[in-house]
């Protein structure tokens, strides 16, 4: 890559958000306290959330922020405070079984490398492309992905009944 | 005034006079609310003179206050986690300069012209939970963590019929676009008579009223003040903090009230602008350049009558029970505000 392809404003924005993102997810897994754990993924959410603003989606952005932050990790750091989070480091909090996870993990970034390197490895966004606009996103729901949307509807639906079953006493 | 920075301002001193903007924007309506309605109105309310001895009518209280708390010792709880203890205020505050970068001042004074603004200032506002959250847990004090909790349930219970209100706005404007509703509302009509526009408060009441009790419980105020019950936790996720701390919060408390009161205004009472007809305008382009200077005003008195609103009603009432609350959310204003949603659909098809 030459050094006129890196220093355009959306690689430099790409890479430094990455970095801090990278170094977000490392923290989420090795810091030894819940909270601080919660709050280092809020980093790398919004850190995604940046990222899809640099791609021109702003709809996927803010909905990133609603969802993700607003309301995800705002019920995650709730459920936590509520019943075990205490000021300070907890030495028993890192899994003594951590080292399985690596595999995983690099089997899933494989995956995933080789996935979207295979569906999508050579296009291009066009420059000056408008921003994608909600019209279009929601054209696109409610037309040729209408019937996926509903089937989600629908599980979501379903689980919020199993939520209010489980929880009810009588 | 558009022209005048896009050709001769260069880039930084553009984003400079933003961020002054936004600093204006965000403490003139907080100085504003606090000493009008919070010492003023309040006293008045409960007949008393409120300050009298800084300035004339004790104009120049604020000034003392904010000189007061900047000057006390920044301090924390031994056992408080620090770091985040320290930046909890500051996210707080955040949130509210993320908010005021979408609304629109004028036909051409405005920060950022978002294609889905309602939705970006929907979905930042909810960032300042986590901040309270934060602040809550990192002050290691159960107090301040019960607050913490209370708050945090309370923000989510009402984000979701504030939403659904502002639906019935997007609606009948076809656009989630701020300086579009504002527009749509100016030019548009009411069966045929121009004279007054077509300010969505006439046909969107209900989610006026529901957007409004929504602000009012996501800015804490009194009845929905239970995160800060001053009766059972002392002063809730604040009770730890003290001095320029203390008064971020504050200022983030009341620039909130300012800043949502405005987008109140934008959506439902016309926000800048003047009814179009007034002055033979049809659309954005026709816009005199004096409505940059008038318009900011325009929307600052309208801003001004909704925290009138919000502060009245936090004068004048006591405190829910934590069930009411939760229960006037999912059982009250959510239903309401679908059968609203369905009502604005349907008659959107028929006209």
């Amino acid at each position: 890559m030459l050094a006129a392809d890196l220093l355009v404003a959306q690689n430099v924005g790409f890479y430094l958000i990455a970095g801090v993102m990278v170094v977000g997810a490392l923290r989420v897994v090795t810091s030894n306290n819940v909270v601080h754990a919660a709050l280092w993924l809020v980093v790398v959410l919004a850190g995604a959330a940046a990222q899809y603003v640099l791609l021109a989606a702003e709809f996927v952005a803010i909905t990133q922020v609603l969802v993700y932050i607003g309301a995800v990790m705002v019920l995650f750091l709730f459920g936590t405070m509520l019943t075990r989070a205490r000021i300070g480091a907890e030495k028993d909090l890192n899994n003594k079984n951590w080292v399985l996870g690596v595999p995983v993990a690099v089997l899933m970034l494989a995956t995933m490398v080789i996935a979207l390197n295979d569906g999508f490895g050579n296009e291009q966004l066009p420059l000056d492309a408008p921003p994608i606009n909600t019209e279009t996103i929601s054209d696109q729901i409610f037309g040729p992905y209408l019937l996926p949307f509903w089937a989600l509807s629908f599980v979501l639906l379903a689980a919020v009944i199993g939520a209010i079953v489980l929880a009810r006493k009588d | 005034m558009h022209a005048l920075l896009a050709s001769d301002v260069p880039y930084w001193a553009q984003s400079l006079l933003r961020v002054l903007g936004g600093l204006v924007a965000v403490l003139l309506p907080a100085g504003t609310v606090v000493y009008l309605f919070l010492f003023k109105m309040m006293s008045f309310m409960q007949s008393r003179l409120g300050p009298m001895e800084a300035g004339p009518y004790g104009s120049l209280q604020l000034f003392a206050e904010v000189g007061k708390w900047l000057q006390k010792e920044d301090i924390h709880p031994a056992r408080a986690d620090k770091f985040l203890f320290k930046i909890a205020p500051l996210v707080v505050l955040a949130s509210t300069f993320l908010l005021v970068v979408v609304v629109p001042f004028g036909p051409d004074a405005w920060f950022t012209n978002f294609e889905a603004g309602i939705f970006y200032a929907l979905a930042v506002s909810s960032v300042s939970v986590l901040g309270i959250l934060i602040a809550g847990w990192a002050s290691a004090n159960k107090y301040s963590l019960l607050g913490g909790l209370r708050a945090a349930g309370q923000l989510v219970a009402y984000e979701l019929p504030m939403v659904l209100a502002v639906i019935g706005v997007v609606i009948q404007a076809g656009t989630m676009n701020l300086q579009e509703i504002v527009v749509a509302q100016n030019a548009g009509s009411m069966f045929g008579w121009d004279g007054l526009g077509n300010p969505y408060l006439l046909t969107q009441f209900v989610g006026f009223a529901v957007f409004m009790i929504a602000v009012q419980a996501e800015l804490t105020q009194t009845p929905f003040d239970m995160p800060i019950a001053e009766s059972e936790l002392v002063s809730g996720y604040m009770t730890e903090y003290s001095g320029f701390r203390f008064l971020i919060f504050f200022i983030a408390e009341f620039a909130t009230a300012g800043v949502f009161s405005m987008i109140a205004a934008v959506l439902f009472l016309g926000g800048w602008g003047v009814p179009f007809s007034w002055f033979g305008w049809t659309s954005l382009g026709d816009i005199d350049n004096w409505m940059n200077i008038v318009g900011p005003l325009i929307l600052f008195t309208k801003m001004i009558v909704l925290t009138f609103l919000i502060m009245w009603v936090r004068f004048s009432y006591p405190r829910f029970r934590e069930d009411q609350l939760q229960g006037f959310a999912w059982k009250v204003l959510i239903p309401v505000s679908l059968v609203n949603i369905m009502v604005t659909a349907i008659l959107k098809v028929a006209f």
